[in-house]
Parts: C-alpha cells; structure tokens; sequence
C-alpha cells in the first residue's frame, strides 16, 4: 500500500535544510520556492530514506494569477509519495528550473508543459514543442488561450 | 586517399505500417547503425485536456474512451476513479467487480494484441496476430453483450457502470477464461521458442533497471527491466487488494523480456478473472449520482494499472460542473522518454522491434 509521507515532517527536514525554500505544507503537499526547486527535488532524491527515485507524473495548472507546476513523486523502494509545488508568478515567460538531470523521466513531460501551457524549463536538454508544431501560436493549456 | 564518410538522416513516418499510426522517428545512421534517434509526435493531438475543461465530469468519460482506444475499458476506469476520489462517491461492489472483471479482459485484449503486433513487426506476417484476434474477438463479444460497443464502451459511470450484465454473460465470461489459458499455450508453443523470435529479440533494446525507474517507465516496460511494481499491488484500487494474483517480472529488460511479461500478466488476467466471476455479488451497479456532479474545490491524483502502464488522471476542481484542470498521465506518452537510448546502437529493423515492444497507441501519446 502506498504510504503518503507527511509533507509536514518533509517540510521541516527541508526547511532546516534549505531555509525559506518551503512556502507551504498540507497533506502529502509541500510547495516550495521556484529557484530552490532542483536543490529540493535532489535532496528528495538522493537522501537515504526519502529516495524518491520515481517521478510519476509532472503538470502545470494556470491558476490565472499564478501557474503552478505540480511533481508526483514515488519511491520505488519504500513505496511512499509526495506532491512537491512550486509556482511562478509571471504570464510573461515564466520558468522553473529543469530537473531532466535528476528524472530522466522528465524529459517529455516538460517539453509538453513548455508547449501546451508555456512554461520554460531552464537547464532542459531539448526544450521545443512536442504536440504542436513549431511556430504553433500560443499556449493552448493556458486560461486565456480561447 | 582518405575516404570521406557522413551520417545520414533517414525519417521513418509519420506514415509507416510499423508505428500503428501516426509516429516519426528521425534517425541518424551511421552507416547501418543507429547513432542517434529522436521520436516526433502530435500528430493525432486533438486537445482533449482543454476539450475536457468545458465540459462537466460526466462528459467526459467517452474523451476518455479515446485515448488508448485499444484499452478504452481501463481508461475510463482511471478516469472515474479520480473524480470519485475528488467527489467522494462510493462505488457498489458489485460495480466494483464489475469493473475489475472488464479491466482483466481488456488486459488480455490488450496483451494480446501487443503480442500480436510485435510478431508482425518480426516479419510473421499476420499469421500470429489471427490467432490473437481469434481471442480477442470473443472478449469484444462479451465487452458487446455489456455495453452494445465493441471499442469505445463508455461503460463506466461514476459511482459505478452503466448496465448490469445480462443473464447469457457469466457462462460466456467462464467459457472463455476455461479457455484462455489453453490458447495461452498454444502461443507459447508457437512462438516463446521459435528460433527467429529468440534471434531477434533476446538482448535486443535492453532497458537496464536504473534506467527504467529513472525513465518514468510503467507498466510492462517497467516490469521487463526486473522492478516489482505494479499500482494493483502498490496502490490497491477497487477490489485488487482481496485477489490474489502475481506480478510477472523480467530479468534483463529486452524485447524478450517485454513480450514474455506480457503472455505472464495474460495468464495473472485469467487468474483474476476466475476469482471475480466466482466471488461476483449481486446487488445494484451504480450508486445515485446528481447529473451535474460539483465536487468540492481541490484536486486528485487517480491512477491504475493500466494495461500499457500507470494511467492517472489529475483532476483540479474549482467547485463547478466542470473540471479546472484535466490532466492525463498516459503511459504510452511517458514509456517513450526511453525509447532513444533503447535504439541506439541498433539497426533499423531492430528499431522496430524495440518500439513494438513498447506497445503505444498514438491517441495516448497525443491526446
């Protein structure tokens, strides 16, 4: 059965370890500031105990004032989860650093979230479109895109 | 005189028997072999994540059929699955093996078919994959007699399915699963030691463990590469945690590998279908549900096993009869991150083999 680690007690592993970096925490959520976002998701990753070693799923949601992007984390080998947040505050190129260096399972997924909803993923391999075709006007995913 | 050499760009799609649909692979060669590959896709992008944002949680479901339109059963499954976990509505349970009981089979119709078509990407031409249909024709007639739909069921509802079964589909549904494992064998006899088979995809395309976990793969592909993890037994759903049933592995993640996990999972399927249409409870199929179902603001992650791999849908509510976000995890999608470095190294007749093996559908893949 999978485990849902409480995002408190990860929120304040995190916090003592990055302080400032986590925003918020509820549930199995943890939000955390966009530019520390890679330092977290590798102490996520690499931290015996943690090991989040699986990256399930990444989305972004256009909140209108804010996006956020959204990473569904597994660990294989202890079978726990966790939501990890962040959000950029800009419509005008918003961007989140990449983490196709830690997942590569994150590869495609970013790539569709910079085509569908026009979000850049700094440090990404190969950032163009994906469903889409090049010089596709705008950001289908976004709420203003009509 | 030194001779001049060059690697050469060949494109492969998007119209190409061996992608089942729309699906290009840029090549780069050197020579025969395979430097370089990169997979260009959306051709078959219909938007239906925006599709699905004007429109209310229940119209939605037949999108969902449309997606991996050779699984539409399970694609509904994970998509009422989220809105019930966002809405809290509860399932009878008899409706619950009843949608355990349709995922199994179209497990196998699934399985069958990725089979199938791998033979043929093998270059036995259709021979195996009519023996599969053969099977594969008796579920649709089950999946027929439920719903009166042979691919796009739209059978599930939420807080339950559509219809009960009628009274000729429990001895066809036991018939067939009498059956199954017999036809099972027969393919085994057929092909697991064919020579040609062997040949062609023993150490062929190997996704090594790590890279499989790092890759985001799921779901057979996962599996192959030797990880025990299956979201039936991870993260039980419906009523997966009261059957008993094993999780195939490989060993060393080839196309082997792949193809033999899933003639193991056909067998697990029939397993499962055994002790479902034994245990199957009376009572009703569909809990009352209000047309316009409004689920509180939030947002839920809902996932199964699908038959391709983790299919999840994440679902943002703001309160009203229509999803805020609707987002599809597909495996097709994601299983294809490792395709490129599976290739390298290659020739291009393997290339084929090893994408076949990873068994996508392109409605999946572009949404």
């Amino acid at each position: 059965m999978t485990v849902e680690l409480s995002a408190a007690d990860i929120a304040a592993k995190l916090s003592q370890r990055f302080p400032g970096a986590v925003l918020e925490s509820g549930g199995a959520t943890v939000l955390v500031e966009s530019h520390r976002l890679l330092e977290v998701a590798r102490f996520l990753k690499e931290t015996p105990g943690l090991d989040f070693d699986y990256v399930t799923s990444i989305t972004a949601v256009d909140y209108c004032h804010y996006f956020e992007v959204i990473y569904h984390l597994i660990s294989i080998q202890h079978n726990h989860t966790l939501v990890l947040k962040t959000r950029c505050h800009t419509r005008h190129n918003p961007t989140v650093p990449s983490v196709v260096a830690l997942w590569q399972g994150a590869e495609l997924q970013e790539r569709e979230i910079y085509d569908l909803m026009g979000i850049a993923f700094s440090g990404h391999p190969n950032l163009k479109r994906i469903l889409t075709w090049e010089g596709f006007p705008g950001h289908p995913l976004r709420r203003d895109y009509l | 005189m030194a001779l001049r050499t060059e690697s050469i760009l060949v494109n492969m799609g998007p119209h190409h028997p061996s992608t089942h649909g729309v699906f290009r692979m840029r090549f780069i060669f050197d020579g025969e072999v395979i430097v370089d590959m990169e997979p260009v896709f959306g051709y078959l992008h219909r938007g239906i994540e925006k599709l699905a944002e004007g429109r209310t949680y229940a119209q939605n479901i037949p999108f969902t059929d449309r997606l991996d339109y050779l699984s539409s059963m399970t694609n509904n499954l994970a998509y009422v699955l989220a809105v019930e976990k966002l809405a809290g509505i509860p399932v009878p349970e008899r409706a619950e093996y009843l949608r355990v009981i349709m995922s199994e089979l179209m497990r196998i119709c699934n399985h069958l078919l990725a089979v199938g078509f791998l033979l043929n990407e093998l270059g036995a031409f259709f021979t195996p994959l009519m023996y599969m249909f053969r099977e594969r024709e008796k579920v649709l007639d089950l999946f027929e007699m439920v719903c009166g739909q042979r691919l796009t069921y739209n059978y599930m509802r939420l807080g339950g399915v559509s219809h009960d079964i009628p009274p000729e589909f429990l001895p066809a549904a036991k018939k067939f699963v009498r059956e199954m494992p017999g036809r099972i064998d027969e393919y085994e006899r057929l092909l697991s030691e064919n020579e040609i088979l062997l040949f062609r995809t023993k150490g062929v395309g190997i996704l090594p463990r790590e890279q499989a976990i790092n890759a985001s793969a799921s779901g057979p592909v996962l599996r192959a590469s030797g990880v025990r993890w299956d979201i039936r037994r991870a993260d039980p759903y419906s009523i997966y945690d009261r059957l008993d049933f094993d999780i195939p592995t490989g060993e060393v993640g080839d196309t082997y590998d792949r193809y033999m996990v899933r003639i193991k999972e056909m067998r697990q399927s029939t397993r499962i279908l055994e002790q479902a249409l034994e245990q199957l409870p009376g009572g009703s199929v569909c809990t009352r549900v209000p047309q316009l179902v409004r689920p509180p603001a939030g947002e839920a992650y809902g996932h199964i096993e699908a038959p391709k791999g983790e299919l999840g849908f994440y679902l943002v509510s703001d309160g009203s009869v229509a999803p805020y976000r609707f987002k599809i995890r597909s495996p097709s999608f994601i299983n294809l991150t490792a395709l490129r470095d599976m290739v390298r190294g290659w020739k291009l007749a393997d290339a084929v083999v090893i994408f076949g093996s990873i068994d996508i559908v392109l409605g999946e893949v572009d949404r």
